[in-house]
């Protein structure tokens, strides 16, 4: 009886249509044909834009290393904005991640430094080089200053983040023992976030270095300073020596710290 | 005579104004020996411990430490009251990602200086008698593991070892067993029967396991929704003492 009850019901189905995504992807669709003709996009603009850049690679082509002083002077100074920027940014983070966390910091406390960490994320780098350029004036303490920010940004938001997600138990076993604020910091809370907080600053010394090429474009030192004006003076040749020499020294970033990652799994 | 141990009386303790989960505690602790609490789950066993060395803030009532009351102190004062206590926890609530050597050291932060504890340069006679009881819960080669490779039972010498590294004057146990088997269960107490008479120390234990209560402890105490409802030693407890205690009696 229960069988044939089966056989007379409608085929049950495994899985639940999703009517939303289905609207979401159509309404897509639409509004991509709507935008490409508004916004000028034609073939005949994109056969125009490829004969351009043809020429454009054409004479980045051999890429001339003969200025390579320059070269190698502006890498070294973005290479120290990085590093000195994920520095200090790094040492501000530690204790500014511990005062926005929720469940270590009372209220009145992460609130205002959430809202601080907030304020460093919320503005690109670049408008805070133009910033600081604007206010210290030109060369590499601008770059520092603007990547310091960014840091602090990432890593102390993170930070705060990973420490909220801490078991309280050995903290509970370590304050029921008698430690101090401190020392329950440093055994019972640091040791559960530390591996994720290098992870942190090693991906954001990685930031740094790329986006240390590029706050020089604004003023703010370093070998982006150096592209700017190649670009400007139509030394295309140098412009592919400087982008072959960035690339070379993202990858090699990228390799070490790699390798540190993987040493500390 | 001297104070004893540990003296509660009339500790009230109420999460939300108006429910009191602990309804008027008077317990005092004699200076040796295990004292088991029994009771159902949420009849406020953990919070009576916690209350103690205030984990968990009491509402009212006073809890002497050898005469000293707990409940007004603050800051310093309390952490030296606290490193007097030793706690051994269900779950063992050991730093997963310190070793065993450092876990035990955990329980020398209340004495040892801040700088020493971050340059893990504590006095060689701390280090010795981390060793001596590590030596004496059966894990003489554990010290430079890291604690979270090892096993439960493990995990609980440790807790155990951790507890007494304090030199306490008391042991608090908060069901130190129930996450462990029950061979394990019985090995691990065992051991915190046998080490904390050996160190003098009064044990205030959390349990479920009736039996497990009755064979450990020379003091049982008897606690529903909140009071003291059985206060005598195992011998005493009789089948009508734990219907009122857990209530019903099918599952006797």
């Amino acid at each position: 009886m229960s069988a044939s009850g089966h056989a007379a019901a409608a085929p049950r189905r495994p899985f639940a249509p999703s009517w939303g995504f289905r609207l979401g992807m159509l309404a897509l669709v639409a509004y991509t044909a709507y935008a490409v003709p508004q916004l000028g996009l034609s073939w005949e603009r994109l056969a125009v834009g490829f004969g351009e850049a043809g020429r454009f690679l054409a004479r980045m082509v051999p890429p001339n290393f003969t200025r390579w002083e320059l070269l190698v002077e502006g890498l070294v100074e973005s290479l120290q904005i990085a590093v000195l920027a994920s520095a200090i940014g790094i040492a501000l983070s530690l204790p500014l991640g511990v005062l926005a966390a929720r469940n270590l910091a009372p209220w009145w406390i992460n609130a205002p430094v959430r809202g601080v960490i907030a304020i460093c994320r919320s503005l690109h780098y670049v408008i805070v080089a133009i910033l600081f350029v604007k206010a210290i004036g030109f060369g590499a303490l601008a770059g520092v200053a603007a990547l310091v920010v960014a840091s602090v940004g990432f890593i102390a938001k993170l930070f705060a983040e990973a420490l909220e997600e801490i078991s309280m138990k050995p903290v509970e076993a370590v304050r029921a023992a008698g430690a101090g604020t401190m020392a329950v910091l440093i055994y019972a809370v640091l040791p559960q976030v530390a591996s994720r907080f290098v992870g942190f600053c090693l991906y954001q010394l990685d930031s740094n270095l790329r986006n240390s090429t590029l706050v020089g474009i604004v003023g703010a030192g370093g070998i982006g300073g150096t592209l700017f004006a190649a670009f400007k003076r139509f030394d295309y040749d140098f412009v592919s020596a400087i982008l072959i020499a960035i690339i070379a020294m993202i990858f090699l970033a990228e390799l070490v710290s790699g390798r540190v990652r993987a040493a500390l799994r | 005579m001297a104070a004893p141990p540990l003296e509660i009386r009339g500790l009230v303790k109420e999460y939300v104004p108006g429910t009191p989960v602990l309804r008027g505690i008077d317990l005092a602790v004699g200076a040796e020996g295990i004292t088991a609490v029994i009771g159902p789950s949420g009849t406020g066993k953990s919070t009576l411990l916690r209350c103690i060395n205030r984990l968990v803030e009491p509402t009212r009532g006073e809890i002497r430490l050898r005469g000293e009351d707990l409940t007004r102190l603050r800051g310093k004062a309390l952490r030296l009251a606290r490193r007097r206590i030793g706690m051994v926890f269900q779950e063992y609530n050991l730093v997963e990602r310190l070793s065993v050597m450092e876990n035990l050291l955990c329980g020398r932060l209340g004495y040892v200086p801040l700088w020493r504890a971050w340059l893990r340069r504590y006095p060689a006679e701390d280090i010795e008698h981390g060793f001596a009881l590590l030596e004496a819960v059966g894990l003489p080669d554990y010290a430079t593991r890291r604690a979270d490779a090892l096993s439960g039972g493990q995990r609980q010498r440790v807790g155990i070892a951790r507890a007494l590294m304090q030199r306490p004057e008391l042991l608090l146990a908060d069901e130190p067993t129930s996450s462990l088997d029950p061979k394990t269960a019985v090995e691990v107490l065992e051991l915190l029967a046998r080490l904390t008479e050996e160190a003098g120390v009064p044990v205030v234990l959390n349990i479920h396991n009736v039996e497990l209560a009755k064979r450990f402890a020379r003091r049982i105490v008897g606690m529903s929704e909140g009071t003291i409802v059985f206060d005598g030693p195992p011998e005493a407890l009789e089948t009508a003492h734990l219907r009122a205690i857990y209530g019903g009696e099918d599952w006797l």
